[in-house]
């Protein structure tokens, strides 16, 4: 194998992780703390898929396409809770919604 | 089958039907009661004691019913009837027939006597119980019964609060004693494995010593008791106050009967205080202070009762003083001539109060003998008596027996503390005389003074004055055989001629001495009592001696401290730190779930990288 | 099976009462009523047939040490039963349970008026778990009704209660309440499986019954932690001091009823619980706990005492003299002489009247005036009719008059434990001023003095008027005629006596040469 070599696609990966991360972290807009949940799902997916590449192994495909239905199962309960928390905030502030604080 | 249950029952039974009432009995029916009650224990009394004379003077024993029997403690509800019981008692009901009597006079006109009936006949029947007790729970019944009775009787006015504290001291000072008295109690029944009064006397010269730690310990513990109820140093300070009841509970309780019980306690306890010398000695010392404290404090006291109350303290000291010379057949003869006069005294002083709208003042009383003319016999004969003026009177033979023994038994200074205490005596009798009746007429209330009638107001007083003349002094309580007799019983000679003229000197130059002060140098006493020392002194005196400051310094104020800080229960509030403890870290955590998802999100990223590093580095 | 009947009893009439509400208010009144009476009768009857003078231990084989027994298998795989046994002791204090029962349900007639029936069921099973406390000799049945006592007397506090000045509520006084006793139980079950399991270690077998654990060798530690885990579930109850917190508040919150049953019957479930089971398990332990147990009833008496003087609330002020009155029963239980032993069982037995008796009189006085603060009383002697008559009886047997069971209680626990303990007898008399002063205090307060106010309030009715005579005439007639009761308890306080005191011969041999 001479492609690209493993640790370059696992620091991608790290790093398309970190960035997802601090999305969820900072923004307080929904879209976007969805959004980057997704990155963050990609990034694992990517991990995978190097993993799967470097020691020839089927199963980081396989883990890949799991990740991908879990993605759009969440993004679809996701885009639900989004549209739920319009309806009822009349605003896409995760924040507004902390009804549940102690 | 003798009768001797009657005596009690009968106020018992007087007790029961005033209380059970509720109201439905008038005044006069509850007078009737109440006086009744009493006068039939009287005549039942005057049988027993016929009985008892025709008997030989054997006395009657008997056991009502076991108390309980749990081992070796077994108390009776048992009477023990002797010569000493029989002069309580006579004293007991006679007198206070006579008291109930005027006390029918006394208390027309106020609402609830019902409720004083009750208190007085509930009294009668406790005393009597007292002296008559053949074990000593059962005296200790009777000794705390009549504390209880006293209480109601100091705060029958209830709705004066300052009558109320007066109760409460009087009930508490006195329990003090009772305590000293109950620990006397358990160290006796320890030691001797008995209550049954004859089987104490009995078995203590066998079991202890003379002069054994135990014995004088038991004996000072029961000394304890005698001076609470006895109103003797140190714990005197109750009495003086108590004269916020009605007078006739003053004349009944706080004169006649109840105050004398420690004397009668000592005087039946005789056994346990000879194998303890030194006690007994306390005993006499603690007597002659008292007469004097009390007599000096007498002598600058406004209030009459108050003058009483004091003079009651100084004459109880006389007795505890025969007492300590091993006199006790002389301290019960002046017990019994005291009663008499210092009835005498107290119920002439209701009958000047009522007269005078309950003014008791001497500074607003005054010029009174003309107007109040009983009374005023009943001042003067019963201040004779007080006095002991010379031969015509009780309280001379009494007293005179008292010093003659004292000083047979070579106790020269209580002796000489007796006659000082005779000069006082004379000069504050005088006083208080002389403040009340003659010169002018201080208020309204004296000016408008009603002389009291009818046979209820008094009969008492003539038979009292009659009884503290030396008619009084010819009634000799049978004695013998009951109390060892005194030291000077068998030497009367010239020494006790001698000593009666002392005697008799000092009592008259104190009557000299308070009529030339208080006649004729009235204007020269005042302005010396204004200001300077004299004016600290009288201060003091009028205070007695500063005991009532100081026990509120040293043990009221401490007291009630303690309660204000412990009032929130420290205890419970430092058990409480752990239910705190819970809810402070319920609080903390809670702030933890603030509902930010974002944070939520840290912090989980946090965890997984911690638990990352530590397996990672750890590993 | 009489003896499950007195269980039973008011268990099913507790019941019935629930049911009958739809009857009107009155019946669950009647039926919970008739229902004490029953037991009350039953207990009487036993008395009068029964013979408690029983042979001495030693001479006398286990099979007579109870005067009546009754057992059944429950869980025969751990060596639990149902085993129910009656002797004086017990049949004084069931006799006793009836009896307050009676009064608890005469004393809230009027005062209660919101679910009547379901009050009443709470009522008649707190009595019905006492009466299982004081029959239970099988460990694990005793603390099942140990434990079963409290619920419905959480309940009772909770919902009828009243709620108190600055912040105490009826919620947090039976939350306290709850705490507590609950987790003083659950010491007492870690002791009693201790005990259990040490009996395994032995025998072989699991049994929780009293007669063979009482014969379990232990070592002396854990004969001292297993009886102080018996020894902290009391004391909590009795109360002793430091884990008395419950207490003033239940007390001050609860409604009249259950203050009489808490002062009246709960706390004396603590002293049965020592004398039938801390004392004769662990004589040894116990014996060597004494001085520490004295000390704790000393400073009872005078934490209690002088709390007493500083409430402001008439219900708190009693509260607290019961924390003082058990201090003698304390001490009169560690004295172990057979004098003081009896002195205890008198004392239980008098202040059960004295406190019911003033609990009721300050819920009486509550349905006057509406009020618990002293500082709003004073002067009301003469406006009450026969209340203040009742209350100064009442305060005068509290401060331990002679004449009335009270006085006699103390000074039999006194008398009796000198010989064992002067100096601790010397102090804790001087609890007995302190008793007058807080006693004296409570007449001073609510009857003399100035009057607040004009007119009179309501004399009391027939029913209180009777209820507060019959108490009064009880504790006269205990106070001078006990013999009865004595013989009663007698035998039983004689085995516990043997059981402690031979092992306070022994001990103070070997402390005597260490």
């Amino acid at each position: 194998m001479n492609g690209i070599p493993m640790e370059h696609g696992l620091v991608l990966a790290a790093i398309l992780f970190t960035l997802g991360f601090a999305g969820l972290i900072c923004r307080r807009n929904m879209v976007f703390v969805l959004m980057s949940l997704e990155v963050m799902l990609n990034a694992a997916a990517l991990a995978f898929i190097v993993g799967g590449t470097a020691w020839g192994q089927p199963e980081g495909q396989a883990m890949f396409l799991l990740v991908i239905t879990l993605a759009a199962a969440e993004a679809s309960v996701g885009l639900a809770l989004l549209i739920q928390l319009h309806h009822r905030f009349k605003s896409l502030d995760v924040d507004a919604a902390n009804r549940m604080r102690g | 089958m003798s009768l001797l249950p009657l005596t009690f029952l009968l106020p018992l039974v007087g007790t029961l039907i005033l209380a059970l009432s509720r109201g439905t009995l008038n005044a006069r029916a509850s007078a009737v009661v109440g006086v009744a009650s009493v006068g039939l224990a009287a005549l039942v009394t005057a049988w027993v004691g016929w009985t008892f004379r025709a008997d030989g003077g054997t006395g009657v024993d008997m056991t009502l019913w076991t108390w309980l029997s749990v081992g070796d403690f077994q108390p009776a509800i048992g009477l023990r009837l002797d010569g000493l019981s029989l002069t309580m008692l006579s004293i007991i009901t006679g007198v206070g027939f006579l008291i109930h009597l005027f006390a029918a006079w006394y208390m027309r006109g106020e609402s609830g006597v019902t409720r004083f009936y009750a208190y007085m006949n509930l009294f009668v029947f406790s005393m009597i119980l007292l002296v008559l007790g053949d074990n000593v729970l059962l005296l200790y019944l009777g000794w705390e019964g009549v504390g209880l009775c006293s209480y109601l009787l100091i705060g029958y006015y209830y709705q004066t609060s300052a009558n109320g504290w007066a109760a409460f001291k009087a009930f508490i000072v006195t329990r003090l004693g009772d305590v000293f008295l109950a620990i006397g109690l358990f160290l006796l029944f320890r030691a001797l494995g008995t209550l049954n009064i004859a089987e104490i006397l009995a078995r203590a010269p066998e079991v202890w010593n003379e002069g054994s730690l135990e014995v004088q310990l038991a004996a000072l513990l029961i000394l304890g008791g005698a001076l609470g109820k006895s109103a003797q140093l140190p714990l005197h300070t109750w009495l003086a106050d108590a004269m916020a009841g009605p007078t006739p509970v003053s004349a009944l309780i706080h004169a006649a009967t109840m105050v004398t019980a420690g004397v009668y306690l000592i005087a039946r306890m005789h056994g346990i205080f000879e194998l303890a010398p030194t006690v007994l000695y306390l005993v006499g010392l603690i007597g002659a202070l008292t007469l004097l404290m009390a007599g000096f404090a007498a002598l600058a006291q406004t209030d009459i009762k108050r003058v009483l109350a004091y003079s009651t303290m100084s004459q109880i000291g006389y007795m505890f003083l025969a007492l300590g010379v091993g006199a006790y057949d002389a301290a019960i003869f002046h017990l019994m001539t005291h009663a008499f006069f210092k009835a005498l005294l107290f119920l002439s002083a209701g009958a000047v109060i009522v007269s005078c709208h309950h003014e008791q003042d001497m500074r607003r009383l005054g010029g009174l003998w003309r107007r109040l003319p009983l009374a005023y016999a009943g001042f003067v004969v019963g201040g004779a008596a007080l006095a002991a003026l010379p031969l015509v009177t009780a309280g001379f033979y009494s007293k005179d027996e008292i010093l003659w023994e004292a000083w047979a038994a070579g106790n020269g200074g209580l002796m000489l503390a007796g006659l000082v205490g005779a000069f006082l005596t004379s000069l504050y009798t005088l006083r208080l005389i002389i403040g009340t009746f003659h010169g002018e007429m201080k208020s309204d209330n004296a000016r408008h003074a009603e002389p009291g009638r009818g046979l209820v107001h008094g009969l008492p007083l003539v038979v009292l004055a009659l009884l503290s003349t030396f008619i009084g002094a010819g009634i000799h309580p049978p004695l013998e055989g009951v109390l060892p007799s005194g030291p000077g019983a068998d030497a009367h000679g010239v020494g006790h001629t001698v000593l009666g003229i002392f005697a008799a000197a000092a009592s008259l130059g104190g009557l000299g001495l308070a009529a030339w002060l208080f006649l004729k140098r009235r204007r020269w006493l005042a302005e010396r009592v204004a200001g300077g020392w004299e004016a600290r002194l009288w201060r003091l005196w009028n205070q007695a001696w500063g005991f009532d400051i100081a026990y509120d310094r040293l043990l009221v104020r401490p007291y009630r401290g303690l309660v204000h800080v412990l009032r929130n229960d420290i205890i419970d509030r430092l058990v409480l730190v752990a239910g705190w403890m819970a809810w402070l870290s319920h609080r903390g955590l809670s702030y933890t779930q603030s509902g930010k998802l974002r944070l939520y999100a840290t912090s989980m990223a946090l965890g997984v990288t911690v638990i990352l590093l530590v397996l990672v580095l750890g590993g | 099976m009489t003896l499950l009947w007195l269980i039973l009893i008011p268990f099913v009439g507790g019941l019935l009462c629930w049911q009958g509400e739809r009857f009107g208010d009155q019946a669950p009144r009647w039926i919970a009523l008739a229902t004490m009476l029953i037991e009350l009768l039953i207990t009487l009857g036993l008395w009068f047939h029964g013979d408690y003078h029983l042979p001495q231990m030693g001479t006398a084989s286990e099979a007579t040490r109870w005067s009546m027994e009754w057992q059944v298998a429950w869980i025969p795989r751990f060596g639990i039963d149902v085993h129910l046994a009656l002797d004086g002791l017990s049949l004084v204090l069931i006799a006793l349970t009836g009896f307050l029962g009676m009064l608890a349900v005469l004393c809230s007639w009027n005062e209660i008026v919101r679910r009547v029936g379901f009050f009443h069921l709470n009522l008649l099973w707190i009595l019905g778990g006492v009466v299982g406390v004081f029959l239970a000799i099988d460990l694990f049945l005793f603390f099942f009704f140990w434990e079963m006592m409290l619920v419905p007397m959480y309940f009772l506090i909770a919902l009828w209660g009243h709620s108190g000045s600055e912040g105490r509520t009826r919620i947090r006084a039976a939350t306290k309440f709850f705490i507590y006793t609950q987790a003083s139980g659950l010491l007492m079950l870690v002791s009693i499986l201790g005990l259990v399991f040490a009996h395994h270690a032995n025998t072989g077998e699991y049994s929780f019954a009293y007669a063979t654990l009482l014969e379990t060798p232990l070592s002396e530690g854990t004969a001292m932690l297993l009886m102080l885990g018996f020894f902290v579930a009391f004391a909590v109850k009795l109360p002793v001091v430091p884990l008395h917190g419950w207490l003033p508040d239940a007390h001050a919150q609860a409604p009249t009823a259950g203050s009489v049953d808490l002062a009246g019957i709960l706390l004396k479930t603590a002293a049965y619980g020592m004398l039938r089971f801390a004392l004769p398990l662990f004589p040894e332990a116990s014996q060597a706990f004494a001085p520490v147990a004295m000390t704790l009833g000393l400073v009872g008496i005078f934490y209690g005492a002088l709390l007493a003087c500083g409430q402001q609330d008439v219900k708190r002020l009693i509260a607290y003299t019961s924390i003082s009155h058990m201090g003698f029963v304390l001490i009169g239980i560690y004295a172990g002489t057979e004098l003081a032993l009896q002195g205890v069982v008198m004392l239980m037995v008098a202040h059960a009247f004295s406190a019911a008796g003033l609990f009721i009189l300050s819920g009486q006085l509550y349905e006057r005036l509406h009020t618990r603060d002293m500082r709003e009383m004073g002067g009301l002697w003469g406006r009450m009719g026969s209340l203040p008559g009742f209350s100064l009886c009442f305060v005068a047997a509290s401060l331990g008059m002679p004449g009335t069971a009270n006085f006699l209680g103390e000074f039999m626990v006194l008398f009796g434990s000198f010989p064992a303990a002067p100096w601790t007898v010397v102090i804790a008399s001087g609890g007995l001023v302190l008793a007058a002063v807080y006693s004296l205090l409570l007449m001073q307060r609510v009857h003399f003095g100035p009057a607040k106010g004009e007119g009179r309030f309501a004399d009391l009715d027939g029913r209180e008027y009777l209820m507060m005579l019959s108490i009064l005439a009880l504790v006269l007639l205990f106070g001078l005629y006990p013999q009865p009761l004595l013989d009663t308890t007698g035998a039983a306080m004689l085995e516990v006596q043997q059981l402690f005191g031979a092992v306070a011969q022994s001990s103070t041999l070997m402390t005597g040469a260490p």
